[in-house]
């Protein structure tokens, strides 16, 4: 296999993220596919903090930061005065799994609906990690945060962002992960040449809010996309599924729960563990079914799911 | 010189963005609002003015979509109303820290519950500590020079600007005016040429985290623009009364000079006060008028100069600061503390809600003043069944019985 990553770095050493940071990680590797002429715009999450404090700044792309739950309409302004412009700048809205899914939602569902033309990228780390660790509408069921204490762990499944996305029918959407940066390049470069609204949600490795040593940031990952709790797929115009990674089976679900302090009080809980894991397939089945239905001669996938 | 239209306040504020070539109008619907942003969504589809429209899903998301446009260097506008400027509160904070020269056009309605539509200017006073620039129409002319105004004046102290019409009786009553000439407002306003662009070429981060050791003097730099921005609100009035024909400042006086009876107002009921004053006049009572155009930055001097030596002043707030007073009542009140010569400042809260402020109502609070000794914090007028005076604990009112003299 032949990785064709480029060299060039958009993103300068000793940002404020923390050891091992996904997001960090996924920035660097975004604007490697984006280009120079690219404008970020960073609502509160931790890249508020990561980018660092006024007057430095850690990327060589502009940034305007914004408020919680504007990311995707300060984007689509700034894309109308570009465009008023003449000019045909890429402009990413770079916001967390809080930003998006909970508290940015409305705006970036407008945005959506209106098909701007942005590149929406959500890095997902499962929680309100920069006012630390609380529980967002993204957090999977069983796990520990600060606001869902082992006594009391998350009660609900993770919101599915990628079907709210794919309801809206844009052009593009697809989950990534920097564990694999071949695969995450490759799909922000698509994105990049499509015009209207494309939404791209990574799996964004937080050592210290995931309760894990920060030299396994880029297995837990792997292990996330391989035991199918975090598919790696992209869905086009809303219906067009396609599966970008076929796992290996003998990764299982405890084998990435394991990695976690977070996932303590699932693991100690049998009954809410199996429920976990009768999600996971049944939302693995459903993206399986998808992705036949999208190419019906089935080419991609294992015998072990014919 | 302009052509003289038929135009609804509304209408006229459409005109204004459009003549100012605004190049990026993001906007919700909101009642009585709406109509401006119809016609300049109207516009945009034709052609007639070369801009985005963005037709945004909240209030909230029309001041970031401008906030966006603007970071990057285009002239945005929006308008509102109510509240549709409250959900805004947050972001019209982030316009000014940001230093973006936005203008909104905001038809100033009571805030819910009950929900209710109608003229009050608490929403948009409200927004007073936002450090936007404040202006007050009371007509339709004004309605659309005020949007031109004040761009000319944003751009110069990179602060962002509203300007209240009155629901209703500014926004949907039609008078006629002049629309000027695109190549004279050209002149007078020429392109904004941004400091920054968000240009790639130029990788900067703008907004971000500020520490303890800079924070303040970024906003002292802000306030500094603010003070600076009086003067210069002077000048373009001037300019606007050179270059388009009618000059407007931070004030404007009626029958003043030898008034012992001074009346306070700003916005569209004004224009009865004003014809109240003739009458007035004409009973032997020395009335005089003092319009607020401009609340921030707000017009010290002017009102010093105007207000000291008076007998009594009676500041008119269709707006109410629970717990204080009329808002412009206290204002004023603070403008003048420790002045030689400062009038006893009478604060009366009428018009709530859309209540008539009628030309008898200003009789009937000109009698009051005339005849009243202590300057009360807040002076009600028209509450049913109570006589104008201060709030009195314990006395039964009755909402639903009809009001007096008025059609329903």
């Amino acid at each position: 296999m032949r990785w064709d990553l480029p060299v060039e770095e958009r993103i300068y050493p000793g940002t404020l993220g923390c050891q091992a940071c996904g997001g960090a990680l996924s920035m660097r590797l975004a604007l490697k596919a984006l280009g120079d002429d690219t404008v970020v715009v960073i609502p509160a999450c931790c890249w508020s903090i990561v980018d660092g404090p006024w007057p430095v700044h850690a990327l060589k792309v502009p940034v305007l930061h914004t408020a919680f739950e504007t990311a995707a309409v300060v984007a689509a302004g700034v894309k109308a005065a570009k465009l008023q412009q003449g000019k045909d700048t890429t402009v990413v809205a770079w916001a967390g799994d809080g930003g998006t899914m909970d508290i940015g939602l409305q705006a970036l569902s407008g945005a959506a609906e209106r098909n701007e033309d942005i590149l929406y990228a959500c890095y997902d780390n499962e929680a309100y990690m920069n006012t630390g660790i609380q529980r967002s509408s993204s957090t999977p069921l069983g796990t520990w945060t600060t606001t869902t204490p082992n006594e009391r762990p998350e009660t609900r499944p993770k919101k599915n962002i990628m079907e709210i996305m794919a309801a809206h029918r844009i052009p593009y959407a697809a989950t990534c992960c920097p564990a694999y940066p071949d695969d995450m390049i490759a799909k922000f470069r698509k994105a990049k040449e499509m015009t209207g609204t494309r939404f791209l949600h990574i799996l964004s490795v937080c050592p210290p809010g995931w309760k894990m040593d920060s030299e396994q940031a880029i297995e837990v990952m792997r292990k996330a996309v391989h035991s199918r709790v975090f598919p790696l797929y992209e869905v086009e115009g809303g219906l067009d599924y396609t599966i970008n990674m076929w796992p290996q089976y003998e990764t299982k679900p405890e084998d990435y729960f394991s990695m976690q302090g977070r996932f303590k009080p699932l693991l100690n809980d049998p009954e809410l563990l199996a429920e976990v894991k009768r999600q996971i397939d049944k939302n693995w089945n459903t993206l399986v079914e998808r992705h036949v239905r999208t190419h019906p001669r089935f080419p991609e996938a294992s015998p072990a799911d014919r | 010189m302009g052509e003289r239209h038929l135009l609804t306040g509304n209408h006229a504020a459409a005109y204004g963005a459009k003549l100012a070539r605004a190049e990026v109008v993001s906007a919700y619907p909101i009642t009585p609002q709406t109509m401006i942003v119809e016609l300049l969504s109207e516009m945009v589809a034709t052609g007639e003015l070369e801009a985005r429209f963005i037709t945004v899903e909240s209030e909230h998301s029309a001041m970031a979509a401008c906030v966006g446009a603007s970071a990057a260097g285009a002239r945005a506008y929006t308008a509102t109303s109510g509240q549709g400027l409250a959900l805004m509160h947050e972001m019209l904070h982030w316009a000014t820290g940001a230093r973006l020269p936005i203008v909104l056009s905001n038809v100033s309605r009571a805030m819910g519950p009950g929900w209710s539509i109608w003229a009050e200017q608490t929403d948009f006073l409200s927004q007073r500590d936002t450090g936007w620039m404040m202006l007050f129409a009371e007509s339709v002319q004004e309605a659309q020079d005020f949007v031109i105004w004040m761009y000319r004046v944003a751009e110069q102290v990179l602060l962002p600007g509203m300007v209240s019409m009155d629901a209703f009786i500014l926004s949907h009553t039609s008078e006629p005016l002049i629309v000027h000439d695109q190549s004279a407002v050209d002149a007078y306003l020429p392109p904004w040429e941004p400091l920054y662009t968000l240009d790639p070429a130029e990788p900067r981060a703008y907004g971000g985290l500020v520490n303890r050791d800079h924070y303040f003097e970024l906003r002292y730099k802000a306030y500094e623009a603010m003070d600076r921005a009086r003067g210069l609100m002077d000048e373009a009035g001037r300019e606007f009364g050179e270059a388009l024909g009618s000059a407007y400042g931070p004030v404007e006086e009626f029958m003043l000079d030898d008034a012992e009876y001074v009346f306070v107002s700003a916005g569209a009921m004004t224009s009865n006060v004003r014809y109240a004053v003739t009458q007035l006049r004409e009973r032997g009572i020395k009335a005089g008028l003092l319009r607020l155009i401009a609340f921030r930055p707000f017009p010290f001097e002017p009102i010093r100069e105007h207000l000291a030596g008076r007998t009594k002043v009676a500041v008119l707030d269709r707006n109410m600061s629970p717990g204080h007073s009329g808002i412009f009542a206290s204002e004023i009140r603070a403008a003048l503390a420790g002045l030689p010569g400062a009038p006893p400042i009478f604060g009366y809260v009428l018009g709530i809600g859309g209540r008539d402020i009628r030309v008898e109502t200003v009789f009937e609070v000109a009698d009051d003043l005339v005849t009243r000794d202590d300057p009360e914090r807040a002076l009600y007028v028209g509450v049913k069944g109570l006589p104008i005076g201060p709030t009195r604990p314990g006395t039964v009112i009755t909402p639903l019985e009809p009001l007096e003299g008025v059609a329903p």
